[in-house]
Order: C-alpha cells, then sequence, then structure tokens
C-alpha cells in the first residue's frame, strides 16, 4: 500500500487518476449538502407547521428581531461568498499569494457573521425572550412587550429561531476551522494548478452556509414586515 | 456444486495477514478489513438485543406479568428494539457485506474515502458505547419510537443520552451511504457500465439514497426531543405550544424509509444468491435494479400509514394508504423475477440457497400482511397489536436477517479463504427457518384476536400461542447461535476455498480468497454483462480459471 504512495503528488493510492479523485470528492460533498439540506429541512418544516398554526405568534416573534443587524450580516455573507468564490478562482491559478488573501478576507467576514450574531443573542437573553431554562420572561408593555396571549406563541417562534440561527453558526464555526485549515495549506505550499480540489469542496460548504442564511433570514426577520400595523 | 480447489503453493499476502497487529486493525483504512470491525461489533448488539429477546420471551410465557413489573418489561422491548434497529439491522448488510464487497464487485482498490470509512465504524462504536451506557444506567421506557410528550416530559428513564447516542450512530449510516455512492459513481472499473452491475450494488446504491435523505431527519428529530428535555422548549410539548404529531411526522419520515435500508441490501444478496446457485441470470434484470430505486423514492412517501390513529386528516390517510400499496408493485416485481429465475435453473440446495429460498417465502408473507395494515378500515382494527409485530418481524427478521445470514454463508469462503462445514450450515438454516415461523406465526393470530403490543400481561385464552410463540423463540436461538460456533470453527479447521468454491460470477470470485489487500493483482475490463454464466464457462474451458487464480 504504502510503496504505491504519490507519484502525482495529491493523488490517494486508491484512485487511478486526478481526475477520478476530484470527481469522487466533488461529488462527494455534494451529496453531503444533500443531507444538511434534509437535516434544515426538519427544521423548515417545524417552522412552516407552527408558522401556520401561529401566524400572529410569528408576526409578534419577528418584529423582536434587530433588521438593521440581520440585514448587515446578510450583506457579510454575500461578500464572503464572493471572496470565497475568488478564492477558488486563484486557487485554480495556482497563484498561492491572491489565494491566502481571499481566503484570509473570508475568514474575516466569518468572524464579523459571528460577532453581530452574539450580541444580537445577548440583547434576546438580556430581554428575558431567551425560550429555554425557565428564562423566558417578557414583559408586556414597552418596545419588547408581547401580550400575555401570545406569550406562549412568541415562544414557539423563538426557539425556532434560536435553533435555526443557532445550528447555522455552528456551521459557520466549522467553516472558520475550515478556513484555517486552507490558509494553513496553502502556505506550505500544498495547491498547485494541478491540484487545488480541497479548495473548490470546501467553497461549495461555504456557499451551502450563506445559502441557508439567505433563507432564513426573510424567513425569521422579515416575516409580516409588509403587514402595516402588525406588533408595535 | 462445483468445487475447485486450488491452492497456490507458497504463501500469499492477504488483506488478512497483512498486519497481525491490534493497531493494524483499528487503524485500516481496508474496506475489508472495516467490514470485519463491523461485523464484530454488530454480532455483539445482536447478541444483547437477544438477550432482551429472550427476557420478553419468558415473561410471555405466563399471562400474569409475574417475571418482571411493567416497567421493566417497557424498559426491555424498548432496549430490545432500539438494539436491533439501530445497532443491528441498518448497519447489518451494508456496513458488513456492502464494505467488503462493493469495491471487489466493482473492481476497485477502496471505497471513494477509506478514512471516512474508518471515521464511520468510530462513530459507530462511540454512538454504540453510548448506548451501552444507557443500558447500565438503566435504560429507556419509550418504546423505540420515542413518542412524545411521553419521551419529552413523562419518562423518568435515560432518553436523552439514548437519543444521543442515535444521533451519533446516525452519522455512521450517513457516511457509510455517501462513501457507497460516490463509490459506485466514480469507482467503477472500465468497462462496467450501470446495467453490468451486478444487482446487489443496485441494492446498495438505493440503501445509500435512503441513508443520505432521511437519516438527516432522524437526526434533527431526535436533536429536538434532546433540546426539549433539557432546555425545557416546547418543541413537541402541547403544554408549552409543541405539537406531539409533528414528532410522529418527522420520526417516519424517515423510519419508514429506515425499514427499506434493512430490506433492500438484503434483497441485493438474495439476487446474489438465487443467479449463482441456479446458474441463470437473473430474469429481468433491468427491473429488479429499478425496482430497488423504486421502492426507495415511494417509501419517502408512505410514513402517514403509521399514523391512521393520530389525527390525521382522512384524506391523508387515504393517500398515505395508496402509495403503501404502490410499493407492492416493485417488490412483487423482485419476487416474481427472482422465481422466474430459479424455474428451469441447474439449483444447487446448498446453505445459501436455503436461505434464499426461505427469504422468498417469508418476506412474501411479510410483505402481503404489510398490505393488509396498509388498509386503513383493517387498520384501525390491527394498529398496535401483534399482528403488527409478527409482520415487521417477517419483514425483519424472516427477510433482512435471513438474507443477511444467507450472504455471510456465501461469501464466507471469500472473506476467510475456508469453507464452512455445508452440513452445518443447512442444518442451522432448516432451524432458523423453522424456529422462526413457530416463533412469529402465532404472533398474527394472537394479534388478530386483539392481544395489543407492549403489555406484559394477557388474558388466560392467549397463553397456548405465547407458548408455542416463546418455544420457537428458543428453537430460533439455537439456529442463531449455531453459526456462531462452526463459523469460528472453519477459520482453523475448514476446507481451503480456493478463489471460485461456488462457480459463481462477479469480479469478487475473480480474486483469491482472502482477496489481497489492493483487491486485485490485475486492472479488471469488464467485457460482459452481470451473470453471464456461460462466459464464465467459457473461461473454465480455456484454462483460463487457473491463470486468473494465480496471477
Ligand atoms: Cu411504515
Amino acid at each position: 500500500m504504502a510503496e504505491h504512495a504519490t507519484h502525482v503528488p495529491g493523488l490517494a493510492h486508491h484512485f487511478v487518476s486526478m481526475e477520478q479523485q476530484k470527481e469522487a470528492g466533488t461529488l462527494g460533498m455534494w451529496i453531503f449538502l444533500l443531507t444538511e439540506l434534509m437535516f434544515f429541512g426538519g427544521l423548515f418544516l417545524a417552522y412552516t407547521i407552527y408558522r401556520t398554526t401561529y401566524p400572529e405568534g410569528f408576526l409578534y416573534g419577528s418584529h423582536l428581531l434587530n433588521v438593521p443587524l440581520g440585514g448587515t450580516n446578510t450583506v457579510v455573507l454575500i461578500v464572503s461568498s464572493l471572496t470565497m468564490a475568488m478564492a477558488v478562482y486563484y486557487s485554480q491559478l495556482g497563484e498561492k499569494k491572491k489565494l491566502i488573501f481571499f481566503l484570509l478576507v473570508t475568514l474575516a467576514l466569518c468572524f464579523v457573521f459571528l460577532i453581530i450574531k452574539y450580541f444580537e443573542y445577548m440583547s434576546k437573553i438580556h430581554d428575558h425572550l431567551f425560550p429555554a431554562f425557565g428564562t423566558y420572561h417578557p414583559s408586556t408593555t414597552g418596545p419588547h412587550g408581547i401580550p400575555l396571549e401570545l406569550q406562549q406563541p412568541v415562544r414557539v417562534f423563538l426557539w425556532i429561531y434560536f435553533l435555526m440561527t443557532g445550528l447555522h453558526a455552528l456551521h459557520m464555526i466549522v467553516g472558520a476551522g475550515i478556513l484555517i485549515t486552507l490558509i494553513y495549506m496553502a502556505q506550505k505550499g500544498r495547491f498547485t494548478k494541478q491540484y487545488n480540489s480541497p479548495v473548490e469542496i470546501s467553497g461549495l460548504y461555504w456557499h451551502f452556509v450563506d445559502i441557508v442564511w439567505i433563507f432564513l433570514f426573510p424567513l425569521l426577520y422579515l416575516t409580516g414586515f409588509h403587514v402595516s400595523g402588525a406588533g408595535h | 456444486m462445483a468445487t475447485e480447489v486450488m491452492q497456490s503453493a507458497e504463501p500469499r499476502t492477504n488483506y488478512l495477514n497483512a498486519g497481525h497487529t491490534v493497531k493494524s486493525w483499528l487503524l485500516t483504512l481496508d474496506h475489508k478489513r472495516i467490514g470485519l470491525l463491523y461485523l464484530f461489533s454488530i454480532s455483539a448488539f445482536f447478541f444483547i438485543g437477544g438477550i432482551y429477546a429472550t427476557l420478553i420471551r419468558l415473561e410471555l410465557v405466563t399471562p400474569q406479568g409475574d417475571l418482571m413489573t411493567a416497567e421493566t418489561y417497557n424498559k426491555v422491548f424498548t432496549m430490545h428494539g432500539v438494539i436491533m434497529i439501530f445497532f443491528f439491522l441498518i448497519p447489518s448488510i451494508p456496513a458488513v457485506l456492502g464494505n467488503f464487497l462493493l469495491p471487489l464487485m466493482l473492481g476497485a482498490k477502496d471505497v471513494a474515502f477509506p478514512r471516512l470509512n474508518l471515521l464511520s465504524w468510530y462513530v459507530f462504536i462511540v454512538g454504540g458505547g453510548m448506548f451501552m451506557l444507557t443500558m447500565i444506567n438503566g435504560g429507556i421506557d419509550t418504546g423505540w419510537t420515542f413518542y412524545p410528550p411521553y419521551s419529552s416530559i413523562y419518562s423518568n428513564t435515560q432518553v436523552t443520552l439514548a437519543g444521543v447516542s442515535i444521533f451519533i450512530t446516525g452519522f455512521s449510516s450517513i457516511l457509510t451511504g455517501l462513501n457507497f455512492m460516490v463509490t459506485i459513481h466514480t469507482m467503477r472499473a472500465p468497462g462496467m457500465t450501470w446495467f453490468r452491475l451486478p444487482l446487489f450494488v443496485w441494492a446498495h446504491y438505493a440503501t445509500s439514497l435512503i441513508q443520505i435523505l432521511g437519516t438527516p431527519v432522524v437526526a434533527i428529530t431526535v436533536l429536538a426531543l434532546g433540546f426539549e428535555r433539557t432546555l425545557q422548549i416546547g418543541i413537541f410539548d402541547p403544554k408549552l405550544g409543541g405539537d406531539p404529531v409533528l414528532f410522529q411526522h418527522m420520526f417516519w419520515f424517515y423510519s419508514h424509509p429506515a425499514v427499506y435500508i434493512m430490506i433492500i441490501p438484503s434483497m441485493g444478496v438474495v439476487s446474489e444468491l438465487i443467479a449463482n446457485m441456479t446458474r441463470k441470470r437473473v430474469f429481468g434484470y433491468h427491473f429488479v435494479a429499478f425496482s430497488s430505486l423504486a421502492i426507495a423514492v415511494f417509501g419517502f412517501l408512505v410514513w402517514g400509514h403509521h399514523m391512521f390513529t393520530s389525527s390525521q386528516s382522512m384524506y391523508a390517510g387515504l393517500v398515505f394508504s395508496l402509495i403503501t400499496y404502490a410499493v407492492a408493485i416493485p417488490s412483487a416485481i423482485k419476487t416474481f423475477n427472482w422465481t422466474a429465475t430459479i424455474y428451469k435453473g441447474s439449483v444447487s440446495f446448498d446453505t445459501p440457497m436455503i436461505y434464499a429460498l426461505a427469504f422468498l417465502g417469508l418476506f412474501t408473507i411479510g410483505g402481503m400482511t404489510g398490505l393488509f395494515l396498509a388498509a386503513m378500515g383493517l387498520d384501525v382494527h390491527l394498529h398496535d397489536t401483534y399482528f403488527v409485530v409478527a409482520h415487521f418481524h417477517y419483514v425483519m427478521v424472516g427477510g433482512a436477517i435471513i438474507g443477511y445470514l444467507g450472504g455471510l454463508h456465501f461469501w464466507w469462503p471469500k472473506i476467510t479463504g475456508k469453507m464452512y462445514p455445508e452440513i452445518w450450515g443447512r442444518i442451522s438454516a432448516a432451524i432458523v427457518f423453522l424456529g422462526f415461523n413457530l416463533t412469529f406465526f402465532p404472533q398474527f393470530v394472537v394479534g388478530y384476536l386483539g392481544m395489543p403490543r407492549r403489555y406484559h400481561s394477557y388474558v388466560p385464552e392467549f397463553q397456548v400461542l405465547h407458548i408455542l410463540s416463546s418455544a420457537g423463540a428458543s428453537i430460533l436461538a439455537l439456529g442463531f447461535l449455531m453459526p456462531v460456533f462452526y463459523f469460528a470453527w472453519s477459520i482453523k479447521y475448514g476446507k481451503p476455498a480456493g478463489a471460485n468454491p461456488w462457480g459463481a460470477v462477479g469480479l469478487e470470485w475473480q480474486t483469491p480468497s482472502p482477496p489481497p489487500t489492493e483487491n486485485f493483482t490485475y486492472q479488471p475490463v469488464i467485457t460482459t454483462e452481470a451473470y453471464e454464466f456461460e462466459h464464465v464457462e467459457e473461461i473454465k474451458n480455456a484454462g483460463k480459471a487457473e491463470a486468473l487464480q494465480t496471477a
């Protein structure tokens, strides 16, 4: 086994050619993303069911979220998708410096997203809107007030919000780990014009995580945005 | 049966003697060794699950709940169900035989992602270990279906720990499915077109599809259940605004297709057994291949048949009932095509064929009684009775496990290079068949008469049927134990098998037994469709078989 090892740098012994290895890696990532889609799909189903059951609760809940911060994060992620695409582009050209630059920018945007998310979460916890551990005590008056009869439905909205964005943030953190690994590998000069599929495959993952957010933002933040007079 | 025993004089390196240290096994990337790691692990789980089954059958010998309390009994049948389904049946054929055979059948050196393959075993062991921890800490009593609100707020057993262990084990299944699908797409040898693939491979493709699409949904479901228990949020708890029926939808969206994760690979095995044991091309190859996919696809659209009695709309029930009927079509296509294959074949009655024939009969009964349950009116009467228990054991044991055992006997010579004692194989197959029917047939009757499942006591008039069932279970247990001994015996004392003891077709038989680490010492090129028995005879006549074995 070992003596066959890498005539071509980066080619694993059980593959016949670089093309076969790349095809396997890419298909593997697409299938993985399919499993991710089904994973989030369960929560999107729960969202659909409960939004139908508690339309008013979802309107109120949606108004509790900070649209400017959520919107900023949406822009941050869209830009990070662009920088990731640039990284993939330069990895295919074999331009190490530009590759590392764009990976670093993507990583920085990832952290910006997570920091903004952190402050959003903290303000919810501060307003006693965290739906778990018995810490959910929203007031009935004020800008974040919820009428008593809607407190239960809004709580359903809030656990969906925390669970979906929380799982998304977890995927961002994993993505940060992948980016750091890629930067390390790029620094070591592991990527060439011939061998760059790890960058491309990680790019697929990154775009997927972005797309999930593109769906989460309108569904959670903008629900009932068009309904005048809803909420406060 | 033609048995050419050809042994090359000098000791050959193969995947078994390529390394003898524990490390060489625990860090192996060889799909064949990983298959064996799975074989040992799931066999252990099978016997633990069997102990729980024994306890159930012992309790039910008498009408009174005298051996254990109702609470203990709840735990016992739950542990039996969870262990058998998540830790034995779902990994069984794919993780053991699939892992071992898929690259061989495709003419590849390994699966597409060997590291991921090993990781999937470790993930399985971590999940299984956590479930053992659950067991030591008192087990769980929710039934294997984990229905809330019982599982979410009322049960005070180790539900969260069990949920986490199933969440983790699910990823092992996802990784195997992903690996197989990519392997089938990208690792086929030159000339191995889609319609030259053995039907075993088609079956695993369909299975992988279910593992990939279904398992993530049950993962998020048990994760939500875990969050509900630990964080006190109302995901499924109606008191906090949740909907317990949503759990049932999400759970069965996976768990009905999961039945096909268990049975489709077994169908793939049976296709191989019947073709090779009757020395005939499988009748209607394309239909058998596509019916696996059809079962996988239809399987995702029938989950509501578990909820005819749980507040689901009658019209939804009607549609689910109809689609459930539709699953019978591809299943029947397979059964009829296998029967047509046997017709006028030169049938051998070696152990694998006995299992294949047993599968045909038992799966037909299991499948047909499924249609009884798919009929809405009848299901209201039969729902949650022993009729259901008997039905799914006919599919899961009579189908999945019988197929697994048949496959294990058929490929044992390939895996170990040794023949198992044929006479003992036949005896144990007969014992399994008799014991199985004696165990589960009376349960159809007792269920039809109204005995509900999951009760530790019952009315005295059911006792005769329960005694029959318990007696059958002890015979079945003997039948399951025997292979452990003669398989172990054969490793040391069995006759050397040679490359192709059955005179079978398929690439896995065109390399020595046990195969070398890299599977083939030559690059296989495929020029014929699967099951070309004329071609095999030609090769033999030309004396090429010998050349292949020493190559
Ligand atoms: Cu079902």
